[in-house]
């Protein structure tokens, strides 16, 4: 009796010395999960973001003609965002909206991202001088309210898409670059750093060769994250009516236009597409973040 | 050829001087060891011969001239720790041919294989990584390799193999070798000469 009591105990034991490495298993395969799941949102958030780009870059400009047999309907099967006051089908001019929002934002998104990588490498292999120069530079950027400085740049710059191009490539570096110019900071103090120099290298070959490499990760990332900002501050210039021209099919456009017939009712007007516009924007931050995790597991703790 | 340290003075805080007025002098084909217990400036030295550092006053000489800014120092530094001196996401190849091209018959008398070259620091061992950190100090235009604790995280048998194939490469070419250790033992068994540091009081 007493022999089988032990067996028992034994038994017991055993089970739960399973079920303790079954869940450490379990905790395993959660975490490589989680990595998938993480890769997956990824590319359908960058699936849907394409698919917006080119369905709006295809769409013909006909499917924007005006309909007043159609004149503000509220949204039904066959105009799913309703029509506005001239009869065009407000989803198609969402869909061409934020495809030109994608390409406005990209563009200034690149452009600003490279000027940070150049400005933040410069600021921290030149030292001294340079390196004053660029931080005093990134403060004044930073102390100016972000919308001001663009309005006036943009109408600077004769106003319209390219005023407005140069207004949001050059205000969006400022953060990136002082990233930027910590990581390298950091980098060139580094041991093989100093050896390259005694080997004869120059200043510029070690910030080609070494420090570079390093730096690529940080600045895609920081590439997709400038991409959400750049997209919020088109469409609110675009809104003011700094940005865009009337005739372009843009969020912003569509947004102040709609302000005139909120109060007669056609809410339809502005909460589709700004709907659409707040979730574009988090899909790429999302997507920059995604991405951020898959490069650096250690630092993101997903 | 002679590398001279003249009254160096140094700190890393303002009015907290950790090297004064150290001279020292090592010719070529000379083996010499820096001893001193932690923290008494050594690898301050070292980081000084090899012009990484700039001295607060007195001067670095070799051959009565200034170490060369630019272009391949005769003066190499080997660290502590070859982790550190590799970029880790450089294949070891590509680090070593960083310094100069070596020919196999090199790269067999310091005991690196070949397919470590195409290996990333991670990958291989610490003694195996200095291996390649001295084989890349040890380019013709070297004159005085300084060794700062080169092999103080290494197991016996590989201290002495390193230390061996250093030695006979040296005393083949002539280099001048400053071992900086605290391993009094080890700087008898290499070096003719000990320059020890006095006790900070």
């Amino acid at each position: 009796m007493r022999g089988k009591a032990a067996n028992l105990k034994e038994a017991d034991a055993g089970m739960k010395r399973m079920v303790i490495s079954m869940g450490m298993k379990g905790i395993f395969a959660k975490k490589r999960g989680r990595r998938t799941a993480a890769a997956i949102t990824g590319c359908v958030f960058f699936v849907i973001l394409l698919a917006i780009y080119i369905g709006g870059a295809l769409l013909p400009d006909s499917a924007l003609a005006a309909d007043f047999s159609q004149k503000s309907l509220p949204p039904s099967m066959k105009h799913l965002f309703g029509t506005d006051f001239l009869g065009r089908d407000m989803f198609v001019r969402t869909v061409k909206g934020l495809s030109l929002s994608l390409a406005v934002g990209a563009v200034a998104s690149v452009i600003s991202a490279l000027i940070a990588l150049a400005v933040g490498v410069t600021a921290a292999m030149g030292r001294g001088i340079a390196d004053h120069a660029v931080n005093w530079f990134i403060d004044v950027f930073m102390s100016v309210p972000h919308t001001v400085l663009i309005i006036l740049i943009s109408v600077a710059f004769s106003r319209g898409a390219f005023g407005m191009l140069v207004g949001l490539a050059v205000t969006h570096w400022v953060s990136l670059a002082r990233i930027i110019r910590g990581e390298v900071l950091q980098i060139r103090s580094m041991q093989y750093i100093t050896a390259s120099r005694r080997f004869g290298k120059s200043r510029l070959w070690i910030a080609r060769k070494h420090i570079l490499p390093h730096m690529l990760p940080q600045f895609f990332v920081g590439l997709i994250l400038l991409f959400p900002h750049a997209i919020m501050h088109e469409s609110g210039l675009t809104f003011l009516g700094f940005g865009l021209p009337p005739e372009q099919p843009a969020i912003g456009i569509i947004l102040s236009e709609s302000m005139k017939y909120l109060s007669g009712g056609a809410f339809w007007l502005a909460l589709f597409p700004g709907l659409a516009l707040v979730l574009l924007v988090l899909m790429i931050d999302k997507l920059g973040n995604t991405i951020r995790s898959l490069l650096e597991p250690r630092e993101a703790q997903l | 050829m002679l590398l001279e340290a003249k009254n160096i003075v140094f700190g890393y805080e303002r009015g907290r001087n950790i090297l004064e007025n150290m001279s020292l002098s090592i010719e070529s084909g000379e083996r010499l060891a820096l001893v001193g217990p932690s923290g008494c400036g050594k690898s301050t030295l070292a980081q000084i011969l090899a012009g990484n550092y700039v001295p607060g006053s007195g001067q670095v000489l070799l051959d009565g001239k200034a170490l060369p800014r630019r272009g391949f120092c005769p003066v190499q530094l080997i660290y502590q720790h070859p982790e550190k001196a590799l970029n880790p996401r450089w294949k070891l190849g590509k680090s070593l041919f960083e310094a100069w091209a070596p020919d196999d018959g090199f790269l067999n008398a310091l005991g690196i294989e070949k397919v470590w070259l195409s290996r990333y620091p991670a990958e291989l061992s610490g003694g195996e990584m200095q291996r390649f950190c001295i084989a890349r100090a040890l380019a013709p235009e070297t004159r005085f390799l300084i060794a700062d604790e080169i092999t103080t995280m290494l197991d016996v048998v590989t201290q002495a193999q390193i230390w061996n194939m250093l030695l006979r490469i040296a005393a083949e070419r002539n280099l001048g070798i400053l071992a900086v250790t605290h391993n009094g033992e080890l700087a008898k068994k290499i070096s003719a000469r000990t320059v020890t540091f006095p006790e900070k009081t």
